[in-house]
């Protein structure tokens, strides 16, 4: 288990202090965690239910039972392919498996050199837009296994070899 | 520069920065620019005319005139062309008011979404806005629940149960903390209505929110948002702080010196929260586990409070209803079903988008005349309504009403008005295993029947696409399915079975006919 930095320690107990007297913050205190530090490490968990007089267990209970917070770092780039009915019916599963293929990884993987991660979602509210990309909280529309391939090129255009591997 | 500036909107809506209005608008920045010309761009929301997304409306002598969809590459064409005095051009769509599309509409809850800028109180009370909060501070708390119970209104999140009478329940609790809370976890796929209406009028939220403070005596108000919906997100806290600056939020509202505070929440991605008990759950920063009723909410809610939920449509229909009075509203509509509703057009359909008419006209009407079909040009073979827990309709009954009791009569619901197309390609066996997955991925744990019932189902719907004995298979899901509908806790677990079953119904061919891999 690694430890947390004191940069990190910091960010987390003034995340806390700042929350710690408004109605049921531990929601708001996990979010604005993972917006500073791109996940909710582990080791946080003791520092948050200290800070607002919760058990481990609590807190833990709540970061695993929402699929928005992470428990591991993200890639530098967060891909979340829609996978819901409106997608689907206009090819969705077929642009999830290309971007499985293009990134080389599963969904909830990380590609081996930290650039992406991928995550599925069900329903961005693009639905008149179908098949719908989010990625780095940028949203796209009708996007084909063609757009997608540019979108990542574009997020990331220092990408000089392909995650595919040689 | 001092020659006039001529009124360019360019949407912010999220689904046309998904199209790319974000390149469109800087386009249009640097070619007014080199062309010097002045021009201002206003950041309006979407009309829900998404395939002529980006819509770009230039404000003209005759009138807001659209074009689009603009690609940032057309921008130069279209000065060129003369598109600021409202010129011809191969994307100019006239004015967008008189498109056939949106001129046989009747929108009252959208009123001025795509018309106004969403971040501007002095539109918004130009075009109608707050017109309600100040009428119901000039009445009793009763005559404002009166109002809205005769208006005919019923809860636009699904549940379709009357907003006037959860609001008397609340009234009429123990004088002390109550609260009103808003369901803006939209999370049932096909659905964009409270998104767009968030990002476009977000105001008429905040007002509807308002009025249902003043009506029930709760001080505090919460917007339980879906952490999917960043634009909402951003924008929804611009708007509450203009209506603090105008004074239409805080201790004294209006000048009525009554308080009404509201600020926004974030879900986590929990499709479970879209349950009211769950998402009061959410909102005490716990697991969204569902709660056991009664106690209703609105007895004993938020921190054991009385607590109204509403979903966005709902709260954000309740300015018109007090403004033009509950006949005006309850002249809209069929039978039971009072009013107007947002429906979404999604999936495979040529013309998506959003369209709000009276309750009553057909579902083939929607998907042709509004819709213009599929957007593969094959033929429709169904459609789910009311998202991953609705049943799938068959072409057969697409003559069905839609109103919330003619739905249920075949066996579906209308659920949040979004209703998703599939084309004659569609494998429903497939479908049906996606909607037992979906319940897997998303139940919370509390109850056996969907935790365990919606993996089992998933296995049981993977050996009939293998190919595995279908017809035993078959029989065992649907008696799967009845065990989750009579024994789950909520409607996660209750209603998931619905499309597997509809689907079991409608297209068994579908999952007899697998052969064995």
């Amino acid at each position: 288990m690694q430890t947390l930095s004191s940069e990190q320690r910091d960010v987390v107990g003034r995340i806390v202090a700042e929350f710690k007297g408004r109605p049921g913050p531990l929601l708001e205190v996990l979010h604005a965690i993972q917006a500073a530090l791109g996940y909710v490490p582990r080791e946080a968990i003791p520092l948050v239910a200290e800070g607002l007089n919760l058990s481990r267990a609590d807190v833990h209970g709540v970061v695993t039972f929402y699929h928005y917070f992470r428990s591991a770092e993200p890639g530098r780039h967060v891909v979340q392919v829609c996978r819901a009915e409106s997608c689907q019916a206009l090819g969705g599963e077929a642009l999830a498996d290309h971007a499985r293929k293009r990134l080389g990884v599963e969904f909830h993987e990380s590609t081996p050199d930290g650039r992406f991660s991928l995550e599925p979602v069900y329903c961005l509210g693009n639905c008149a837009c179908s098949p719908a990309v989010m990625i780095d909280g940028q949203l796209h529309g009708r996007v084909t296994p063609e757009r997608f391939d540019a979108l990542i090129a574009e997020t990331d255009h220092i990408l000089e070899h392909s995650p595919e591997g040689p | 520069m001092t020659a006039a500036q001529t009124l360019v909107y360019v949407p912010a809506d999220a689904g046309a920065l998904s199209l790319g209005a974000e390149a469109v608008c800087r386009a249009i920045a640097a070619e007014a620019a080199r062309r010097q010309v002045g021009v201002q761009v206003v950041r309006n929301g979407s009309r829900g005319a998404y395939w002529l997304e980006p819509l770009v409306e230039v404000a003209t002598a005759r009138g807001r005139v659209a074009y689009g969809p603009v690609s940032a590459a057309d921008v130069p064409g279209l000065f060129e062309a003369g598109w600021l005095e409202g010129a011809a051009h191969r994307l100019r769509q006239g004015e967008a008011q008189a498109m056939p599309w949106f001129a046989s509409q009747q929108r009252l809850t959208f009123a001025r979404v795509g018309l106004i800028d969403p971040l501007s109180v002095s539109d918004y009370m130009e075009r109608g806005g707050y017109q309600g909060l100040r009428r119901a501070l000039s009445v009793s708390p009763r005559e404002i629940i009166e109002t809205v119970t005769r208006s005919g209104l019923r809860g636009r999140g699904g549940a379709a149960f009357p907003t006037g009478i959860k609001w008397k329940t609340v009234f009429e609790q123990p004088a002390g903390q109550k609260y009103v809370t808003c369901n803006a976890d939209e999370g049932d796929s096909g659905t964009f209505a409270d998104r767009m209406l968030m990002e476009g009028d977000p105001l008429s939220l905040i007002e509807g929110m308002t009025i249902a403070g003043i009506a029930t005596g709760a001080t505090q108000g919460y917007i339980y948002l879906r952490a999917e919906y960043p634009h909402a997100h951003r924008i929804l806290r611009q708007a509450i702080a203009r209506a603090y600056e105008a004074r239409c939020l805080g201790a004294d509202v209006m000048g009525s010196g009554k308080r009404f505070d509201l600020e926004v929440r974030l879900g986590a991605g929990a499709y479970i929260c879209g349950e009211e008990t769950s998402m009061l759950e959410s909102l005490e920063g716990r697991r969204g586990e569902v709660r056991v009723r009664p106690p209703l909410p609105a007895v004993k809610g938020l921190f054991g409070r009385p607590t109204i939920v509403n979903n966005v449509v709902t709260l954000a229909t309740v300015p018109v209803i007090v403004h033009q009075g509950a006949d005006f509203y309850a002249g809209y509509g069929a039978g039971k079903s009072r009013g107007t509703l947002p429906i979404q057009l999604a999936g495979n359909i040529k013309r998506g988008g959003l369209v709000e008419r009276a309750f009553g006209l057909s579902l083939r009407e929607l998907l042709y005349e509004y819709g213009g079909g599929s957007a593969s040009g094959r033929p429709i073979r169904a459609v789910q309504i009311g998202g991953p827990l609705g049943a799938y309709v068959p072409a057969s009954q697409f003559d069905t009403l839609i109103d919330y009791e003619a739905l249920a009569g075949i066996g579906a619901m209308l659920g949040h008005g979004g209703i998703v197309a599939f084309d004659d390609t569609v494998d429903m066996a497939r479908m049906a295993r996606y909607a037992m997955e979906f319940c897997a991925i998303e139940s919370c744990g509390k109850c056996t029947p969907c935790r365990i019932g919606s993996t089992r189902g998933v296995e049981i719907v993977e050996r009939i696409l293998a190919g595995e004995d279908p017809q035993r298979q078959v029989a065992r899901l649907e008696e799967l399915c009845e065990v989750m509908v009579q024994g789950s806790l909520c409607g996660l677990g209750g209603m998931a079975p619905f499309p597997v079953q509809s689907a079991l119904k409608h297209f068994r061919g579908d999952f007899l006919a697998r052969v064995s891999s």
